[in-house]
């Protein structure tokens, strides 16, 4: 797709560290990524039942400041972001004028007039670029900061008890999708309460210098509990079992937010003029009237993997498509998110299947998430 | 890594046991399993089946990806591992023992099976 991407791959600050662990490295847009330490299955079920640690840097961090960065912002992007608190965050996206979704962001409220939008790594260009466009006329300033932060994030059911032996900052207060500056193991994070895994979790943005020192002390707080070094592949078998899009699969320019099921990260109702609201009004109104396809669960009934690109069938026509596949390490069998017809994507439809390699494999129609955690 | 000196390697990272009463044991190597990843599933060849060399008669999937399995010789397979139809993950835990794929009885081999340390360059691991 990209044309932009560097032929020279970029590495983060721990990437020495990521090769004295015996990572598998993986070119994600660009970076160089741990794929997998050892067992990527074993990373998974730590993240499920214990903790995981990722390295997240790759991810495009760009700050937006100024007396009118909320007004920017609200104008930019399809969410109500003036309405986010100073110390919370929000799950927003970013439409081209026909509606087409440029990219999924979550934005922090850093400061009344400060906040920081954290893009995916393969859109983060496109975003800068757009976000700079839009910004003409407005009193804020949209900075590119992907190169001031290391992320780390750390991610399941022990990871408050290991953050907590490592600050003093309030871990109990903070609430999902909040952050707050703070210092970790000494040195000073943004500590945000998000994840993409589906489990309880931490991201903390730091400097870059400081990126070898944190992880180290994580990795030593988090002996006792079962921490565990987690690469990208996990990470999506993650997401998937958690029903959360990945840009380029379950998201594209092609896509508006009803499309993919998501039209709730578009508010209508706040102030002003948004980039894509003309488009996203009848978006809306056909979603509801005349649905596209639907973003549904597959569950496999054998054992073949559904990947992305495969055909879904019933009756031995297509009615869809796979978008994201893989097996499921928590259900054990093979899951898929795919866009199916409207008449096949009721939870329970018989005779659905997957198109695998010119097999039709049977598959379970069900709602997504596949995996909820228990609170 | 550690490429057993009694095998003989395909380019396409199989390994192939010694023939004993003309049957040789076929699997993937270490190097192999370790580039796909967590296996998840093995679909092998049926016994009684005729399986030519460096063409596809199986695939492994693993987290990330579907591989072709490809035999590294032409004969009849005379048994498969139902072991590691069970447990997949076999083949990542003991590639060279446990996690061997099927048997053939070798009608043909193709003059290009690379020794141990012939595969360890290739492959290089």
């Amino acid at each position: 797709m990209s044309s932009t991407e560097p032929t020279e791959l970029r590495h983060t600050a721990l990437d020495a560290l990521h090769r004295s662990l015996g990572a598998t490295m993986t070119d994600f847009a660009g970076w160089d990524m741990p794929l997998r330490y050892g067992s990527e299955r074993d990373e998974h079920l730590a993240v499920r039942t214990k903790a995981g640690l990722f390295d997240l840097s790759h991810m495009g961090e760009i700050t937006v400041t100024g007396a009118q960065a909320a007004a920017l912002l609200n104008f930019a992007l399809v969410g109500n972001i003036a309405s986010v608190g100073v110390g919370r965050a929000r799950y927003t996206m970013i439409c081209r004028a026909d509606g087409g979704i440029l990219d999924d962001l979550i934005v922090y409220r850093l400061a009344e007039t400060e906040y920081m939008v954290v893009a995916n790594a393969s859109n983060a260009q496109v975003v800068l670029d757009a976000l700079t466009e839009r910004a003409a006329g407005f009193d804020a300033e949209v900075r590119d900061d992907r190169d001031a932060y290391a992320l780390i994030a750390v991610q399941g059911p022990e990871s408050p008890g290991i953050l907590k032996s490592l600050t003093d900052a309030d871990l109990d207060g903070l609430k999902y999708y909040a952050g707050l500056p703070g210092t970790v193991a000494g040195v000073p994070a943004l500590i945000a309460r998000t994840g993409y895994t589906g489990e309880d979790g931490f991201e903390l943005f730091v400097k870059p210098e400081h990126a070898v020192e944190l992880w180290q002390a994580l990795t030593k707080a988090g002996e006792g509990a079962g921490l565990a070094p987690c690469g990208l592949s996990c990470r999506d078998t993650l997401r998937l079992e958690a029903g959360m899009p990945l840009y380029g699969h379950e998201l594209s320019t092609a896509l508006t937010p009803f499309d993919a099921g998501l039209g709730r990260v578009v508010k209508f109702e706040k102030e002003g003029d948004f980039v894509g609201r003309e488009a996203l009004t009848e978006a809306a109104a056909e979603a509801e009237q005349n649905p596209p396809r639907i973003l549904v669960g597959l569950i496999a009934e054998g054992r073949r993997v559904p990947r992305a690109g495969y055909a879904v069938v019933a009756g031995g026509e297509v009615i869809g498509e796979v978008t994201s596949g893989a097996p499921s390490p928590t259900l054990g069998k093979p899951i898929a998110m795919a866009y199916v017809d409207a008449a096949h994507a009721a939870p329970g439809t018989e005779g659905v299947g997957v198109d695998i390699r010119g097999s039709h494999e049977p598959y379970e129609v069900v709602a997504l998430p596949f995996y909820k955690r228990r609170k | 890594m550690n490429n057993p000196q009694q095998l003989r390697y395909s380019k396409e990272h199989e390994w192939l046991s010694a023939a004993e009463n003309g049957v040789s044991t076929v699997g993937i190597t270490e190097h192999a399993a370790n580039a796909l990843g967590d296996v998840v599933f093995v679909q092998l060849p049926e016994v009684g089946a005729t399986v030519a060399a460096g063409e596809t008669c199986g695939e492994l999937e693993s987290t990330k990806s579907v591989s072709d399995l490809y035999s590294p010789v032409s004969g009849e397979v005379t048994e498969v591992n139902e072991d590691v139809v069970d447990d997949p993950s076999l083949v990542n835990s003991a590639p060279f023992e446990g996690g061997w794929l099927f048997k053939v009885r070798v009608a043909e081999e193709p003059g290009d099976l690379l020794s141990a340390a012939e595969y360890t360059e290739f492959s290089g691991s």
